[in-house]
Parts: structure tokens; sequence; C-alpha cells
């Protein structure tokens, strides 16, 4: 039997630029799972919107084949008339993107888009397209697929959303769904979520599916065939077993060795010293209140973080980890004096061992500017936390400016330094930041933030925006420098594999509080919060022996009162913090 | 249901407004020194003539202009008695002209609606024409469709109004035989309204629109054509297109309706620029708007017939801006929930 898909000798290029996508083939089996893998700028997105021609318009094809051979017959689909090309999109040939916010159009009702799908390849009537759409809510887990019918996007969470686009892409039943990167915008839990819905979804209907991805752990839970790409080749290609367990091309090693993964720890690690402390938050809380915009409807309370408290040891890192809405930037920004937390809070800095502690929480203005010399913030989005408009050179030497160090030759030379320092070089200083990859861009906010040589750095996501390679040495630089210069790091992460290399301690936060404390091999050798058991079932491990646990990811990533009798917590009774053995905290009822 | 309480609080706010601006109004036309009837007074006793001097000074009582200022506001508006008991706007007495030495009920009357009528025609035009040449645009963007349309549209801005107005005069008459000047046939001129009237007029109106509305089409056209460029590179628009739908049905149904909310937004400011705006054109051709009245009565300070087309035009960008929120709310579902989600 002929495969489903199969593309020949595929080459496209963009205007008239090189080709991006270079003599690439490979074939889709009905039923499988093809999972194109590679990093950002590896072509692998231009090649599966080739198979839908969805290219932007400047995109020009050199050369290829691509043949879709299914139950209405072989269709070249290279050469396909654009009218009859139609007849494919959403019908045989279905596609998920990655950005559930913003591939639902805001301002039509969920119901009405997925409809529309039946409405056009299968004429159905408005009522027979609702009960279709129906059915297949309830099949992709709505728990009320009626209202979901009525609702807007904006009404449901992420997770929801790539629910509606799945059901989108699975109501007129295509024998081929192309998944871009469906799970990378997702929280962790519920990425495990929805790749275990689509698998199921496919197991029941039998299509194939091409799954687009930069996570070898994801392709370890998911896909029988593997094609890794490079620069806009195949590398390698082959079933996903041999692949992952013998991986041949040293580009795919390198990914295997790139991919972060949560250790098996082998023993709880001993607890950190607690005797010379940088940082300390006491019981710091933040409430937002929400206006209700009418007079005669309350203001709603919203509490973005209750009860933290932490303790950083100078030189060590504190990871607090969680998922959107856990509240661990407002604890960042709490920490770094952004915002004054509610009355009660303190947040203590101690710039050197010994010295009395800055109270961070109600800093007068010339205090504040003696603390923002000791504590910077690195950003997560390394394209838009530098101005495109200010050369290298002016955004490095601001903060000494503004704090009035050095003159313009001194300033000059220091961060000539702190460029070496992160692994560039000098003489890119009188560059643009638009002229960097992500990765070098995300070097130079390093830079930018050690120019003050802060003691204490606050890393808000630094490597969520990146490639796994280029995170991969980024976190390298971090760790580097923190032994080098003894720095101290909060970092802020949703992602527990990073966090398991470069975390001294990890605070794992829900719902604005903290719910499991310890070391980061206590934590994985023995988590004992049912919420940290799901982050780390949901990780994908590139490890195919190691598929995701669906079952602990589900009992531990829904609300708080899904949870066990000990852990539960609600609005107004809250378990405290309980030390089961040393150094490790469990929110839970003793 | 919602959005008919949503319509009665903006209409209670906007009837506050209106009476915010009805004092900045009278305050800002009393600003100068003197009214129409002191300056009369003072240059018929230069002139040595007693007798009209006696006329005015009646006038003067008559129309409460000897009170305080505040006081003349209340009359004015009607909230307090005046030398006739209760006859202000809210009775529906605009006052006293005294430049035309008519009540301003029948100086306004017909220009009053002809100009809503060559207002609304030229809002009209200037959507007609700016949303599908716009959408256009922007879908053959850097193509000869879009190169082309951006050059007339550049070429209509460019244009002053007026002069646009004289070329109209002209090679209209010469080619196309459209009657120019006026908004109507002089014969029916203070005739009660027929239909070939109307018909007198619909023909009138084909320049002063074209007129008046080239420029906004213009303006409209580009900023609709950039709106749609930055919905056409959203991911949703892609999502649309993998559904297999009609290039031309996608582009009604997504993004425009997501780059349409600015448009809807405008129809408030749109409606006073207008007005303003087209009081040259009206010069020009003749047209018995209201815009002329207007500048007549600013330049004699007469004070009543001002304050009204002032009035007036205020109450037309109340509305129009009333309008366009009440319309924003039923189009875009996300400024309809934000006060219930949370």
């Amino acid at each position: 039997m002929s495969p489903l898909l199969t593309v020949e000798d595929l080459s496209i290029a963009f205007g008239d630029g090189d080709a991006v996508v270079r003599d690439v083939g490979f074939a889709v089996n009905a039923g499988e799972t093809l999972a194109l893998v590679g990093e950002s700028g590896s072509g692998k997105t231009v090649t599966c919107r080739a198979v839908l021609r969805i290219l932007p318009r400047s995109a020009r094809f050199l050369s290829g084949r691509i043949t879709l051979n299914s139950s209405e017959g072989t269709k070249v689909l290279s050469e396909l008339p654009e009218r009859r090309m139609r007849k494919v999109r959403g019908n045989l040939v279905s596609m998920i993107f990655q950005e559930p916010m913003r591939s639902l159009s805001p301002l039509h009702r969920i119901g009405n888009q997925v409809a529309e799908v039946l409405w056009l390849h299968r004429g159905a009537t408005e009522k027979r397209a609702r009960r279709e759409v129906l059915n297949t809510f309830e099949r992709v887990g709505f728990p009320d697929p009626e209202r979901t019918y009525r609702s807007y996007p904006f009404e449901l969470s992420g997770g929801m959303r790539q629910r509606a686009m799945i059901a989108m892409a699975m109501v007129a039943r295509p024998e081929l769904l192309i998944a871009d990167e469906p799970s990378t915008a997702l929280d962790v839990t519920t990425q495990a979520q929805v790749l275990g819905l689509i698998k199921d979804l496919q197991r029941d209907t039998g299509m194939a599916m091409i799954l687009v991805t930069h996570d070898l752990g994801v392709v370890a839970n998911m896909a029988e065939q593997v094609v890794v790409m490079h620069r806009g080749r195949v590398m390698e290609s082959g079933p996903a077993e041999a692949v992952l367990r013998a991986p041949a091309h040293p580009y795919t090693r390198q990914l295997f060795d790139a991919a972060p993964s949560i250790p098996a720890a082998p023993e709880p690690a001993p607890p950190l010293p607690e005797d010379d402390l940088i940082l300390q938050l006491r019981n710091v809380a933040k409430t937002y209140e929400l206006r209700s915009g009418s007079p005669w409807k309350p203001d709603v309370l919203i509490h973005a973080c209750r009860g933290v408290d932490l303790a950083l040891p100078r030189g060590k890192t504190l990871a607090i980890v969680g998922e959107s809405g856990s509240g661990k930037t407002t604890v960042a920004r709490i920490a770094l004096g952004a915002e004054p937390p509610d009355p009660g809070g303190e947040v203590l800095f101690r710039p050197h061992p010994g010295s009395e502690p800055v109270a961070v929480h109600r800093l007068s203005r010339a205090a504040r500017t003696a603390f923002q010399r000791e504590a910077q913030m690195v950003f997560q989005d390394p394209y838009s936390s530098l101005s495109p408009r200010m050369r290298v050179l002016d955004a490095m030497t601001e903060p000494l400016e503004i704090h009035g160090i050095g003159s313009r030759a001194e300033r000059r030379d220091r961060a000539a330094a702190a460029l070496k320092q992160v692994g560039l070089n000098a003489d890119m200083l009188m560059r643009y930041p638009h002229a960097f990859s992500g990765g070098q861009r995300q070097r130079l906010s390093i830079a930018r933030a050690m120019m003050l040589e802060p003691s204490l750095i606050v890393c808000d996501e630094p490597t969520s925006a990146l490639d796994v390679s280029v995170q991969e040495q980024i976190l390298s630089l971090l760790e580097d420098i923190r032994d080098r210069m003894n720095l101290s790091y909060l970092f802020i992460s949703h992602d527990l594999a990073v966090v398991a290399r470069i975390a001294d301690e990890v605070a794992v936060m829900r719902q604005g509080l903290v719910v499991e404390q310890a070391t980061p091999d206590t934590l994985f050798y023995n988590p004992k919060h049912p919420y940290t058991k799901a982050l780390i079932a949901a990780q994908p491990s590139p490890d195919i022996d190691r598929p995701i646990d669906l079952k602990l990811v589900a009992r531990g990533a829904g609300l708080p009162d899904t949870w066990d009798e000990a852990f539960r917590f609600t609005d107004t009774v809250i378990p405290s913090l309980a030390e089961v053995e040393p150094g490790h905290k469990v929110r839970c009822h003793v | 249901m919602d959005i008919l309480r949503y319509a009665l609080y903006r209409f209670g706010t906007m009837l506050l407004t209106l009476l915010v601006v009805s004092v900045l109004v009278f305050v800002i036309i009393n600003l100068p020194p003197g009214d129409y009837l002191s300056n009369q007074i003072a240059e018929l006793r230069a002139s040595g003539q007693s007798a009209g001097v006696a006329k005015a000074e009646f006038l003067r009582h008559e129309y409460a202009l000897d009170r305080p200022l505040w006081q003349q506001y209340l009359i004015w508006m009607g909230f307090v008695p005046g030398p006739h008991g209760f006859s202000g706007l809210i009775q529906g007495n605009f006052g006293w002209s005294f430049e035309f030495d008519q009540p301003v009920a029948e100086i306004v009357g017909e220009t009053l609606w002809l100009t809503v009528l060559v207002n609304l025609a030229a809002v009209l035009f200037v959507y007609l024409v700016a949303l599908p040449l716009g959408v256009l645009a922007a879908a053959r963007s850097k193509t000869w469709v879009d190169y082309t349309s951006a050059f007339v549209g550049y070429l209509g801005l460019a244009t002053p109004n007026f002069l646009l107005a004289l070329i109209m005069f002209y090679y209209g008459h010469k080619y196309f035989d459209i009657p120019i000047g006026g908004l109507m046939d002089p014969v029916y001129e203070g005739k009660p309204m027929t239909w070939d009237k109307v018909q007198s007029i619909l023909i009138h109106l084909i320049v002063p629109t074209f007129v008046i509305g080239t420029s906004g089409a213009s303006a409209m056209m580009q900023r609709l054509r950039a709106n749609m460029l930055d919905e056409l590179g959203k991911p949703y628009v892609e999502t649309a297109i993998a559904k297999g739908m009609k290039p031309s049905r996608m582009l009604a149904k997504y993004p425009l309706r997501v780059a349409f909310n600015p448009f809807v937004a405008d129809i408030g400011n749109l409606l006073p620029s207008m007005v303003s705006g087209s009081v040259l054109v009206s010069v020009v051709l003749g047209l018995q708007t209201i815009g002329p009245t207007l500048l007549t009565a600013l330049k004699t300070q007469d004070q009543f017939l001002s304050a009204f087309v002032l009035m007036f035009v205020a109450l037309l960008t109340l509305m129009g801006t009333m309008i366009s929120d009440v319309l924003l709310v039923l189009l875009d579902p996300r400024i309809r929930y934000e006060g219930r989600e949370a």
C-alpha cells in the first residue's frame, strides 16, 4: 500500500533568497504519526505549510512534489489548482497551530468558527452542523459543549482554546492532521493533557498526523516516525524507536544532550545552609482589586500570592516554579521592589554578609537607587527587552550613566569586558539588537544586567523563548557567571527540567501559594504534593521508555478541591507549610 | 437587555454632557465685550437716531439682556421664567435673531435638516468608497491596485475642498450637466415637500457629497488598509485559510470585522468635522446649510442664533459618539463582556 502523503525533493525559497528548505522528502502512512523535529529556522514550519500551500506570497516553490493518496483518490497537492486545493484544506488535511490565543478570531463565537468547516465542506445546514460540532466538543473534553458553542475565545483558558482548535481540525474527519507545535504555548500539565487527547483521537479515528515540534520529549511520547531537520535539510529520519534509542547523526545527538530532563534522583540532598541570607521574603502577600465597573457590584479581590516565605542564601539559586497565573512573577516583582507587598509582608536584602538588612518593601528614593545597583533583572523575551533603536553600547552603558559611574571611556571598556564575559565580541558594541540571534540577545540582556556588578539577579524565565540547544548554552553561562562572581539568583520558571539543573532550592507555586519546597534532588526523589507529582509526571522526557503518566497528571493538575483531603485549600482554609523532613516543606493538613 | 441598559446609560451621560456644553457655549459667546444690541445702540447714539435706540432698549429688556449673565443663561435654557414666562430651549423656543430680525427657528428651519442630509450623504459616501477600496488595497498590497488607489487617495487628501468644488463646478456643468449650486432648484425654495422637490434635492446632492466626502474617504481608506494589513498577518487568518475558505469570504468575515472597530468609533468625530469643514464648500457651492449662517452669526455677535447653531453641532457630535459607542458594544464581544467577567 502506498503511503497517505508523500513529499519528494521539496525546495522552497523566499523572494530572491537562498532556499530555506532543500530537497526534503518523507512519507506519512495512514494512521501513523510523523514528527518533524528541528529548532527555529530549520524549515520545519515552512515544510508543513507547504503541504497545505498556505505559505506567504513571497514563498517560491523551487522543486518538489507532494502527493496525497486519500480515499478520494490520488491528488498531487503541489500542482492542484487553488480552487480544488480549498476542498482539501480543512477537509482531507487540517491543521492545528501553535498559539491557541491568537489562532481563533476574537470576534466570533467558538461554535460558529468550528461549524464553519462543516458548512464549507459538507454543505451542512446550521442545525446538522451544530449537532456534529457538539459531539466533537464532547469528544475533545469540554464539560459543557452547549456553553462552549456559545462562548467567545477570550472566555476560555489556553488549554481549552487549544481543545477548540483541535475540535475545529477534527470535525470534518480529515485523513491527515498537521499539528504545528500544538502544545508549545501551553503550561506543562496542560500540554500533557492536550497531547494525550490528540493521541486518543488519533487512535479512535485512524487519521495520520504530522507533528511539528522542537521537543524530543514530545516526539518520544507521540511519534512512530521521526524526521530531524536542520537549516532546511533532513539530517536524519527513521522510526522513532530507532532514532531515539540510537541517534546516528551528530546533530540529533546534540539535540538530545541539550534537551533538559528531570533526572532520576538517587537520594534526597541535605538542606541548604541558612546562616548568610542575601534575600528574605517574610509573609509576603499581594492582593489586586479588580474593579467590577458598576457601582452596585462589589470589587473582586484577586490574591496573586499569599503567605510567601522564602530565603535565598548568598551565592545560591532559588527557583520558583509554577504555571501561568501561579503568582511567581508577582513574587519576583515584589522581591525587586517593583511593587510593594500587602501590609505585613517584609522583603529583606543584605548586600554584604553580616550587613544591616535593607527593607525592600519600604524603600526611600535614595535607598531605592542604591538597591537597584545591587539587584538586576534578566527578562523572558530577548526580542522585546532590548530597545531596537539603541546601539548595544548605549543599551549597556545606560545603567552606568543613570547611576553616574565612570567616564565615557571607562563605561565603554566596562561594556566591552561584559560582552566578553558572556561570550560575545567587543566589536559588536556598535551594532543594533536586530543584528543578533535570540540566544545572542539573551547574552546581551545578561551582560546588561551585569554592568552594575549586582549581587542579586532575578531571572524571569530567561530561557523559555529560546531553542533547546541555545537554552543549554544560556544556562551554562548563568551558572558560570554565578560561580565566578558569587552572584545569587532568584530564578522564575514554568519548567521543572530547566530548574533541575540550575537551582539549589525549588519552591513550587500554585494559585498564589507555595505548595512544596525542597532542594531539587529531594523534590524529584520524593515529591509529596500531588501538584508537584503532576508537574514531574507531565514533563515529556526524550526517553521512549518513560511515557507521560497521564493519570498522575490528571490527579494533581486540577483545581485544589480535586486533590486529596490532606492537601486541599480554599479561599479561607489554607493549611500551613509543614516540614516533612529537613529542608523539605509541603503544604498539607497534618 | 444589557445593551438596552447601556444605551439608556449612554443617553443619560449624553444629556449631562449637553448641559455642560450649553454652559460653555453661552459663556464663550458672551466673552467678547458687548452684544449685538448694545453695539447697535452705541452706533445709533453716535448717528443721533434716538427712535431706534428706544426700540433696541426695548428688545434688550424683552430678551433679558439687561440681566446678569447667569440669569440670561437660565432664561435662555428655559430653567427659570423670563419676561414672558418659561420660554427657552427646552420649551422649544430657540430665541430671536437680531441680525436677520426673525425668530431663530425660522432662519435655521430648512437649512437644519439640509445640513443633516448633506453630511449624512457625505458620511455614507465616505464609508461606501473607503470600505471596498481599503480592503482591496490591503488584500492586493504592493500590486498596481494598491499603488493606484494610494495615488488617487493622496490626491484626494491633498486637494483643498473648495478647489475641488470649483473644479466640479466647471466640469460637472460642462460635461455631465449636473446642476451646480444650491441644494435644490430655486423654484422649490420655501415650498412644501413634493416628490419633484425631493428629486431635485437628490440630484443637487451629488456634487456636494463628492466634494465634502473625498478627503475623508481617502483618509479612511488609507487607515483601513493599514489596519487590514496588520490583521492579515495574524494567525487566525491563517486558520481560516487552512479551513478551506474562499479568500473573499474569509476577508469579509474575519480580518475586516476586527479592522472595522476604529471606523465605527470614528462616526462621532466625522460629523462635526464635516459640519465645520464644509463651511467653505457651502459658500462656494451656495449650499443652504447651517455653516454660512453660523459664520455670519458669529461675526455679528448675534448671540441666540450662534448659540443655537453651536448647540446643534454639539448635539450632532454627541449623538454620533453615542451611536458609535453602542454599535461598538454590539460589534465587539470583548467590550460587551468586559464588566461581566472576573
